[in-house]
């Protein structure tokens, strides 16, 4: 095997970077995109290595190889992979795929009750209102999804603070926010290294909606406020949970004000009291060009073991 | 009924009837956000607002009628004031109903996986922050908002 299926394994370990970018220099929107594609195309690309890896260690075995009717003496003549590195690459491969067939297997049935849920849920239309004094609000995915405030977080809010929340929720759920946060962890599922890539999505859609609830209420500094109050209302109204666990880092534009060791709320206000973020479409393209790499890498690295075989089958027919 | 902007869906009856649902769930969304009671005008200026440029603005009559609409689906409560009813939101057993779906949504599932929450929950040192991030705001004039 040539150097490109080691290399195709690397792209992973650039996800940190990767997030910091996307997450600091584009629209919430594209960085949802960018950040989304990037976590499939990696986890496809390094699982696939892995599979290269074991596979072509596996075709060296001469019972294997008489199985695939491939010529033994051109099999041994490729690049040799080391019997431990093959090993250590079909464990991680099969462990991949032990995770990513599990996590899917609880998204799937989450996203069922989820939409079973939707569904159940009273009257047509999209938001309901719970009696409950405690400040929660939060949007079910379904066919329709449906919006749920409870009047505790109507409490908690002014007119344009409750216009800029269902604002937010309702940019949730017409951008099929969750899609893009569940193919993000499905792909942090099968390599741990994307897991800063999934919490930069789940940061990114928040953001999104909030800059579509700032256009909607045509106010940054509201949705900001409400976003402030909103946050301190649930935290001193509700039953208290864990704050939630970030994968990874959370980033922001650094924007003259202290937010080190920040989470991800006071990093939505600060950045709602900053000017509408734009694009950088030299990131966009930086992004873009680097998933480009590690897809012809992976090719490569395919066409390498493709080629090897298809000579060793040749080989052996004639 | 005077020109609606649904108009070029009027021939597709479930287009239509979407259509009117998404407009029920605009002005229940208006009802809900609002102080008190409100008006058919009120709802209807609101809307306007809401939409932005006004571009899609609603006949007075259409608001009644969906607001009519509502009041008979039990979703409204209303008070006669001068010649117009003032409409409110109801909290009824439909929104006890969802608390408890929720309830069971919370023990079936890892809830947070797929229902988008407003806010995440806070650690002490970020409501100190989002304090002082507030209190910013505050001494700011909201002239330089956009």
């Amino acid at each position: 095997m040539r150097v490109f299926v080691y290399v195709t394994l690397l792209f992973p370990f650039a996800a940190l970077p990767l997030a910091r970018l996307a997450t600091t220099r584009l629209h919430p929107r594209y960085a949802t995109w960018l950040l989304t594609l990037a976590a499939v195309v990696l986890a496809g690309t390094s699982c696939g290595a892995l599979g290269l890896l074991a596979l072509a260690a596996l075709v060296r075995i001469p019972a294997f190889a008489r199985l695939g009717h491939l010529s033994t003496t051109i099999v041994e003549g490729g690049d040799p992979v080391s019997a431990a590195i093959a090993l250590v690459a079909g464990v991680l491969f099969g462990a991949a795929l032990l995770a990513t067939v599990s996590f899917a297997l609880t998204r799937t049935h989450a996203l069922r009750l989820a939409f079973t849920h939707a569904r159940r849920l009273p009257g047509r239309q999209s938001l309901v209102i719970t009696p409950d004094p405690a400040a929660d609000a939060y949007t079910v995915p379904g066919l329709p999804g449906r919006i749920v405030v409870s009047a505790g977080m109507l409490d908690a809010l002014d007119e344009p603070g409750r216009h800029a929340l269902l604002a937010h929720e309702h940019a949730h759920l017409s951008g099929h926010h969750y899609l893009y946060t569940s193919a993000a962890r499905l792909a942090a599922a099968a390599n741990p290294l994307l897991r800063p890539l999934a919490g930069a999505v789940d940061y990114a859609v928040e953001r999104w909606a909030d800059e579509d609830a700032a256009r909607t209420v045509g106010d940054r500094r509201q949705v900001a406020t409400a976003v402030a109050r909103a946050a301190i209302a649930t935290k001193h109204t509700r039953a208290h949970r864990s704050p939630a666990l970030a994968l990874g880092a959370v980033f922001s534009r650094e924007s003259g004000r202290s937010l080190a060791g920040a989470g991800p709320v006071p990093r939505r206000v600060a950045a709602l009291l900053d000017p509408a973020p734009a694009t950088s479409l030299i990131a966009l393209a930086a992004g873009l060009g680097f998933l480009a790499v590690a897809s012809l890498c992976a090719l490569e690295a395919a066409n390498d073991l493709q080629d090897l075989l298809s000579l060793a089958h040749f080989v052996d027919r004639h | 009924m005077a020109p609606l902007r649904k108009v070029r869906t009027a021939e597709n009856p479930r287009a239509t009837r979407r259509a009117h649902g998404t407009l029920e769930s605009a002005v229940l969304a208006i009802l809900w956000a609002a102080d008190g009671p409100l008006s058919p005008a009120d709802v209807r200026e609101r809307l306007a607002a809401h939409n932005g440029d006004g571009a899609d603005e609603l006949a007075y009559t259409t608001v009644v009628t969906i607001l009519t609409r509502l009041f008979d689906k039990g979703a409204l409560s209303r008070e006669r004031e001068g010649r117009a009813f003032r409409y409110a939101p109801v909290a009824d057993e439909a929104g006890l109903a969802a608390r408890q779906l929720t309830a069971m949504l919370d023990a079936a599932t890892d809830r947070t996986a797929v229902l988008s929450r407003f806010v995440e929950d806070l650690g002490d040192h970020d409501e100190q922050l989002l304090r002082g991030l507030l209190d910013a705001r505050l001494q700011q004039p909201a002239a330089d908002a956009e």
